[in-house]
């Protein structure tokens, strides 16, 4: 015999996003029930670099992760903890002339959106920091963003909602989701759960679903190729990105340093993934020409884990084009962390308000479908 | 058609063997060890320059010790023998090793896994403490280099390595001040009828422990462990026995509660794994041959579940034959029949051993240090296993960095499954096991590593730029 449960929203994934916006809809006074397949942040929420970064995104981004980096600063307050997060402020190198033309673009326009940057040059650079590589000719700071230990934030927030009151089921695979008449009906495992919404932060397993409510969209599956040190002593003052974005960098408060780049192997069908020996060196390789007194540190580990990606690497974020009440939120194509916490509250206004604050057009799931339909925008929710 | 190549990983008993069988049957061989000279742990041999007789390096062993030195000598020349070598990944039918100071890969067609094992260590008060080796690291450090851990040294765990390591210091002139095993005399005495099965093994132990006590070598039996003591470093063992406290003062402690097997590479390598409850530990399912669920793959010696080195070297053999049988090598048969009825009775042999020396269960206090690497104490693991309802040792490992440090969990990994069996109230099987993670053993970042590209590993086409976390 199934158990049943009757919710207002359930939600397919315990990803960052998911456990944010299960937080946030309990706060609201929403009952939610959010169904993981593993245990929560597993994946590309648990394995990434851990940048909480807002420097570098599309400028369509940039409302979304402002907004997203308010919340940063309160987790303690939200959900219990810091996460390890150091607003440590993150560099963006350039390499070459054209890289630091690149930046000075990017810094006009995302002073536009409200982010200020400041950029460095060559002589500030030696000054401020002696211990870069010398092929690093300028750079971009952005004194607000900083890093986190992914591993503990969607556990904190996952932990957060269920103390909150959300029905978290960890290890609860869902085998299909269908509309019923005004509901959707959920079967995962022992359960079956009846919602009037159904919030899709399925990550790379989102396509999945959107195809099954007749929206399938051309995501692809990557993975991260990550690497750490053993502990050092405190060197990189900054998060560390570069232009191009094939080496980024952050030494944890503990001392170790967190690197990666390029692309790992992975299988979405066997849901296995592993780092790769010629990825993994070109990234030692690299990261010490970024830091050169990285030379002699020893590489303790590497992972990493399973991510979607979308062609235009932007997130699908809100309302489906075909069903009403489903809400997506997947694809975030490997830098979706810093952005979780926002994503949380934009759910809760869909869901609520049939609208977000949030400028959401330019992650608008029709835009892989030559639709001239109008997304589904719900009224707003009555209770029950 | 050429013929397949076999790369054996350790050159210890188990692997020697293998070598020497496919190298017998004509069949191309590469040994990959991450020592300078082979031998593997039990039967280490000293650097070049050392000069010491066998009979005092290996004892009662040191017979074994020769053949086993003469049989790599022999076979190693005919193989492709690669010393100092690390084996770190195991990818697609490959191996990743470095070699002087670089990263090679390394091609199977088929692998024997040869990997050894390590002490059973527990986190007891004080383990951390400098002065504190393990019961295997305190052997290697004699048989190596002819060095003792220290002045007046204290033995400490389970095991018959207890003894017996015990037996090799004193004979080397060290003062050994107690030999305090956690397993009581009554459950030998209960084993003894079994123990006989192999009386010269048995005769071996019980001369050990009536040579010790001769000398005046305090041995204590039933002992329940307190903490290591001292400042920076150790100055004293405090235990109870018969419901007594009591201290002895010694400035290092060799620790081990047994062994344990290295099973990294056959993770990495895609086996599957079965919980043992005679080794207490998850072990790589093997079938009569020594053959892992992956084909081509197989494990032999302790690396494979605990047997001791006589086993280690009739499994790595029996390996060695199971692989060229596969490849049509054909008169085996006899040898092989042989060698499992040998097996099955060191089987029944260490069975006995178990039950004398079982592992005892010894709860960490909360202060204690249960990762060291990563210093995790027992109650900030155990806060996070009732905190987040935690059940598996990987997400324990996620959320408290146990087991996450340069020994990749190879010290505290089941001592942590342990904790989460206990605070989740299932047994430790269900805790499951660390799984193992390139590299296996560190990496030095040198540029020297790997020919790379000019920038460094290429993201797609217009996907760098966002692509950065």
């Amino acid at each position: 015999m199934k158990e049943r449960v009757d919710v207002d929203v359930a939600i397919v994934g315990g990803g960052i996003a998911g456990c944010c916006a299960a937080l946030r809809m309990r706060r609201s006074g929403l009952s939610v029930c959010l169904l993981e397949k593993g245990a929560v942040g597993s994946q590309a929420s648990g394995v990434n670099f851990g940048g909480v970064r807002q420097q570098g995104r599309d400028f369509a981004e940039l409302p979304l992760s402002r907004r997203s980096r308010e919340l940063w600063g309160r987790l303690p307050e939200l959900v219990g903890s810091d996460c390890e997060f150091v607003a440590s402020g993150h560099i963006k190198l350039a390499r070459s002339d054209a890289d630091v033309e690149a930046l000075d673009r990017y810094a006009a326009g995302a002073a536009d959106h409200g982010l200020a940057l400041e950029l460095i040059g060559r002589a500030r650079l030696r000054r401020d920091y002696p211990w870069l590589g010398e092929h690093v000719v300028g750079a971009s700071l952005a004194p607000t963003d900083g890093h986190a230990n992914p591993r503990l934030v969607a556990p904190a927030f996952g932990r957060a909602a269920r103390a909150a009151g959300a029905d978290v089921r960890e290890f609860t695979r869902v085998e299909e989701v269908v509309r019923d008449g005004d509901r959707f009906r959920v079967r995962a495992g022992a359960i079956e759960v009846a919602s009037t919404f159904l919030v899709n932060a399925a990550g790379a397993w989102g396509g999945a679903i959107a195809a099954a409510f007749g929206e399938p969209v051309p995501i692809a599956t990557i993975a991260p190729n990550m690497l750490v040190t053993e502990p050092l002593p405190p060197l990189l003052t900054r998060s560390i990105g570069v232009c191009g974005g094939d080496i980024y960098l952050r030494q944890v408060p503990r001392g170790n340093v967190v690197f990666g780049g390029g692309h790992a192997w992975v299988d979405l069908d066997q849901e296995r993934a592993r780092p790769l020996t010629e990825i993994s060196t070109c990234a030692m390789a690299e990261a010490l020409r970024i830091v050169p007194a990285l030379a002699s540190a020893l590489v303790i580990r590497s992972w990493t884990g399973i991510e979607g990606q979308m062609p235009d690497h932007l997130p699908v974020i809100g309302f489906s084009r075909t069903t009403p009440n489903l809400v997506h939120a997947f694809g975030f194509s490997g830098h979706g962390f810093q952005l979780g916490p926002a994503i949380g509250m934009i759910l809760d206004e869909l869901v609520r308000e049939g609208a977000s604050e949030s400028p959401l057009d330019a992650f608008d799931i029709g835009r892989f479908h030559n639709s001239a339909q109008p997304p589904h925008a719900a009224g707003p929710h009555n209770g029950g | 058609m050429t013929d397949p190549t076999t790369v054996v990983v350790g050159a210890g008993p188990a692997g020697i063997r293998a070598a020497e069988a496919l190298v017998r049957h004509g069949l191309r061989v590469v040994v990959l060890d991450e020592s300078a000279r082979a031998g593997g742990q039990i039967y280490r041999q000293p650097p070049d320059a050392f000069e010491r007789a066998y009979a005092k390096r290996y004892g009662f062993e040191a017979r074994k010790a020769r053949a086993l030195h003469d049989a790599a000598a022999r076979v190693l020349p005919l193989a492709d023998y690669r010393p100092s070598t690390l084996v770190w990944n195991v990818w697609q039918r490959a191996l990743d090793v470095t070699r002087d100071g670089r990263i090679e890969r390394v091609p199977f067609d088929a692998l024997v896994l040869a990997t050894g094992a390590t002490d059973r260590l527990m986190p007891i008060p004080g383990w951390t403490r400098a002065g504190v080796y393990s019961l295997g690291g305190a052997q290697i450090a004699l048989k190596y280099q002819d060095c003792a851990i220290g002045r007046r040294i204290a033995l400490l765990g389970t095991g018959p390595l207890l003894y017996l390591v015990a037996f090799q210091y004193r004979k080397a002139g060290a003062n050994v001040v107690a030999v305090l095993d956690t397993a009581p005399a009554a459950a030998k005495r209960r084993a003894l009828p079994q123990l006989a099965a192999s009386p010269r093994t048995l005769a071996k132990g019980i001369f050990y422990r009536a040579w010790l006590a001769s000398r005046r070598v305090t041995i204590e039996e039933g002992v329940v462990p307190l903490d290591i003591a001292g400042g920076e470093r150790v100055d004293a063992v405090r235990y109870r026995r018969d419901g007594v406290e009591r201290r002895i003062d010694c400035d290092a402690v060799a620790l081990g509660f047994g062994l344990r097997s290295e099973t990294q590479l056959a993770d990495l390598a895609g086996c599957v794994f079965e919980f043992d409850a005679q080794d207490a530990q998850w072990l790589p399912r093997r079938d009569a041959d020594g053959e892992t669920s992956v084909p081509g793959v197989y494990v032999a010696g302790d690396g494979a579940g605990i047997g001791g080195a006589d086993a280690a070297e009739l499994w790595g053999e029996r390996v060695g034959l199971a692989i060229a049988q596969r490849h049509g090598r054909a008169g085996a048969d006899a040898r092989i029949a042989a060698i499992d009825r040998r097996l099955a009775r060191l089987a029944r042999f260490r069975a006995a051993l178990d039950r004398a020396f079982a592992i005892p269960a010894l709860p960490p206090g909360d202060d204690t240090v249960v990762c060291r690497c990563e210093s995790v104490r027992a109650g900030a693991a155990r806060a996070a296993i009732r905190d987040f309802g935690v059940v598996d040792v990987n997400r324990l490992k996620a959320l408290t960095r146990v087991g996450m440090g340069r020994c990749q969990g190879r010290m505290c990994g089941l001592a942590a499954a342990a904790l989460v069996a206990a605070e989740s109230g299932r047994d430790v099987a269900a805790a499951g096991r660390l799984r193992a993670q390139p590299p296996i053993k560190p990496l030095v970042m040198m540029p020297s590593l790997a020919p790379v590209p000019a920038r460094g590993p290429s993201a797609p086409q217009g996907a760098a730029e966002r692509s950065t976390p």
